[in-house]
């Protein structure tokens, strides 16, 4: 019977399954400072040891401060943080990992960037951390989602994940992108269209010529968007784009291992005639750069658009979010979204920091400067590898020249669990997954774009339509 | 953990749809390495007009009136009843232990957020899925009703109003009985040990690669 690629990837990794109910085997377990302490904890208290110590790759990536380096741990001015991020050390020499890239070390950065770079995530893999842009090593051809904590208790001491089977959702878009218009834009298309509630229960495959034509890097920001449709798990299947990534890489496999693993990795793709539970089609050329307005990701426009107004929610229950949101974002009804200034920019988080990503926010600022209303432009490479590569191009002088601020790799404000937040009322352009209330900081409004957008948005002091700059 | 078997709770409304779990525990919390106090900071933003930071005495902290938990009549709610995709975003254990803590043992709505749904069973706690409809009739009556109690069931799968109306839900029967007997995951994945050696077996000879 024809097979959908999640099906190959849940069917290949059961060891046991009951009524429906399946026990998985879990081959890579990301980890990071924020949700592993009370897993360690459990072991410890349990007395259990990790069933493959191999497995694990850990950085600290959530808390870690964006400047300062220069001092060190003690350059941490919240003692919580660095308790965090010290416990995770601690937990590591204790317990081990094939590989742990602490804070400071070269190749630290942002759990989702790191794995990929390093090789950590291949194709075929089951791949899980406790962090919901899991999903972003989806773009491997991988079944990755993310976890709760007690979860990563049971990865550590079992190998294994209690788990069953998710429900399938095809995504299919084809045609030719504008250029200008990205994988971020595609992706926020696709959550406009479902809604953030719409691929709960699936798990969603990236299908149609616009994602073969991808990059990986664009792959990894769209699987990394599935969460914020609502489906743990994003994949695309593989071909030589993502077979070209991998090679190389420290912890790919070399040799005659290569070999095999590719006649494997071509395997891993949905079958001829493969039946979807659904199927959601968009058309390359209707979609725009994409901005939100409001405080969940499925609140965006196009570039052109407007905020809208209420008599288009479509039931009672989204005419109160909408208002709650036009409060909260300080924005009226049918304001057009070019007439939006912002405060501050971020570029950077796991779904926007990777070298293309830099490439492409470089080349909108190049020669150019921050408005005089922008008071704070942050760009946060993803990992220590991707800054090195970016200050090797010299892409940290254009954007310091264009009066950005160039920092050290982490989650930094897409999150604002360190020190880079919005104060209440700033108004943000953000390359981040997440504008929910308070995300970026109490009181902060986030307006979720591209990294060229963003670019755009700095240099203009409000949205603008990038389309008009590349 | 501990078993549910049956909760009468009295009901506490939240009428938003996509309540995410930065808002049922923002971030700030994050940082602490243990499992439990989080539930002071339940939803901190809404419920405290300050900024709320880890470590300071909350019991001090100026209460936001208009935020719906505030109000006496819901002081001591088991049952929270709210809309749509409950527990969106991120990952974080933190929203179902912030909760629990708070006194929630059960979350009753028309769907919910994948991960935050499954958070929730391994601790001790039942999200419950309604039509839109039933939640809706809820809300109408929760709002009527001072004092209005759920009597939940779960061995018989059923919630039944203070009127004797009575609600069938689904749920997962591996779950259930976890929740019924108070099961630890982790112990019932050991008792499959042998199965787990013999297929890391198989795969490592299939994709040696992985074992790198």
């Amino acid at each position: 019977m024809a097979k959908t690629l999640y099906d190959k990837l849940f069917d290949s990794h059961v060891v046991t399954e009951e009524n429906g109910t399946a026990l998985i085997y879990i081959d890579r377990h990301l980890v990071h400072e924020v949700t592993s302490p009370q897993a360690f904890e459990g072991l410890r208290l349990a007395g259990r040891k990790p069933w493959r110590i191999s497995s694990i790759v850990a950085t600290a990536d959530h808390n870690t401060p964006t400047n300062g380096w220069d001092k060190g741990l003690s350059g941490i001015a919240d003692p919580v943080a660095r308790l965090q991020i010290e416990t995770l050390s601690d937990n590591i020499r204790e317990f081990g990992a094939k590989a742990y890239f602490p804070f400071m070390d070269s190749r630290q950065g942002i759990v989702h960037v790191v794995g990929p770079e390093q090789g950590a995530t291949l194709p075929g893999m089951t791949v899980v951390c406790g962090d919901s842009h899991t999903s972003t090593h989806g773009a491997f051809g991988a079944l990755a989602h993310g976890i709760g904590t007690s979860e990563v208790e049971h990865v550590m001491a079992t190998q294994c994940l209690v788990q069953k089977k998710s429900k399938t959702m095809q995504v299919v878009v084809n045609g030719t992108l504008e250029k200008g218009v990205t994988a971020k834009d595609v992706a926020l298309a696709i959550i406009g269209k479902t809604g953030t509630a719409g691929g709960n229960g699936y798990a969603i495959e990236f299908a149609g010529s616009v994602i073969r034509n991808m990059s990986m890097e664009g792959r990894m920001t769209l699987c990394n968007m599935a969460i914020e449709a609502g489906a743990r798990a994003g994949i695309v299947a593989v071909d030589d784009t993502t077979i070209n990534y991998v090679k190389g890489r420290p912890f790919s496999p070399k040799a005659e291992q290569w070999d095999a693993a590719v006649a494997y990795w071509n395997t891993l793709h949905s079958d001829e005639g493969a039946k979807f539970d659904a199927i959601v089609t968009l058309d390359a050329e209707e979609i725009q750069p994409q901005v939100t307005w409001g405080t969940s990701p499925e609140m965006v426009v196009g570039i052109d658009g407007k905020v809208p107004s209420l008599e288009m929610a479509k039931n009672e229950v989204q005419r109160g979010d909408w208002e709650r949101a036009y409060a909260y974002m300080g924005l009226t009804p049918n304001t057009p979204i070019s007439d939006i200034q912002i405060d501050k920019v971020f570029i950077g988080s796991c779904t926007n920091s990777r070298i293309e990503d830099l490439r492409a926010a470089a080349a909108i600022a190049k020669g150019k400067h921050i408005a005089p209303n922008v008071k704070l432009a942050l760009v946060v490479p993803g990992s220590g590898l991707v800054k090195a590569q970016a200050e090797q191009e010299g892409l940290d002088k254009i954007f310091t020249e264009a009066g950005f601020e160039w920092r050290e790799p982490g989650c930094s404000m897409c999150l604002a669990m360190n020190a880079d937040r919005l104060a209440s009322g700033e108004r943000c352009a953000s390359t981040s997954n997440r504008n929910f209330e308070g995300r970026q900081g109490q009181g902060g409004r986030t307006h979720l774009v591209s990294p060229e957008m963003a670019a755009a948005a700095a240099v203009a002091g409000h949205f603008v339509d990038v389309r008009q700059f590349v | 953990m501990e078993p549910f078997v049956k909760l009468e709770g009295l009901v506490a409304p939240l009428d938003r749809a996509n309540v995410d779990t930065d808002a049922i525990i923002p971030k700030q919390f994050l940082k602490s390495i243990k499992r439990s106090g989080f539930g002071p900071n339940a939803f901190d933003e809404w419920r405290y007009l300050d900024q709320g930071e880890p470590g300071v005495d909350n019991s001090k902290r100026p209460i936001n009136p208009d935020f719906v938990l505030n109000q006496s009549r819901y002081q001591g709610a088991s049952v929270l009843l709210t809309r749509e995709n409950f527990g969106c975003g991120s990952s974080r254990e933190h929203a179902p232990w912030a909760l629990e803590d708070y006194g929630f043992k059960v979350i009753v709505a028309p769907s919910f957020a994948d991960i935050f749904f499954n958070n929730c069973f391994k601790n001790g706690m039942l999200p419950i899925v309604l039509s839109a409809d039933v939640v809706d009739g809820l809300f109408n009556q929760v709002a009527a009703t001072e004092g209005y109690k759920l009597n939940v069931d779960l061995g018989a799968q059923t919630i039944t109003t203070p009127t004797g109306e009575v609600h069938s839900f689904e749920v997962d029967a591996f779950r259930k009985h976890c929740l019924l007997n108070g099961l630890d995951d982790i112990g019932l994945t050991m008792q499959q040990q042998d199965k787990i050696k013999a297929f890391e077996l198989n795969h490592q000879q299939t994709q040696p690669w992985l074992f790198n």
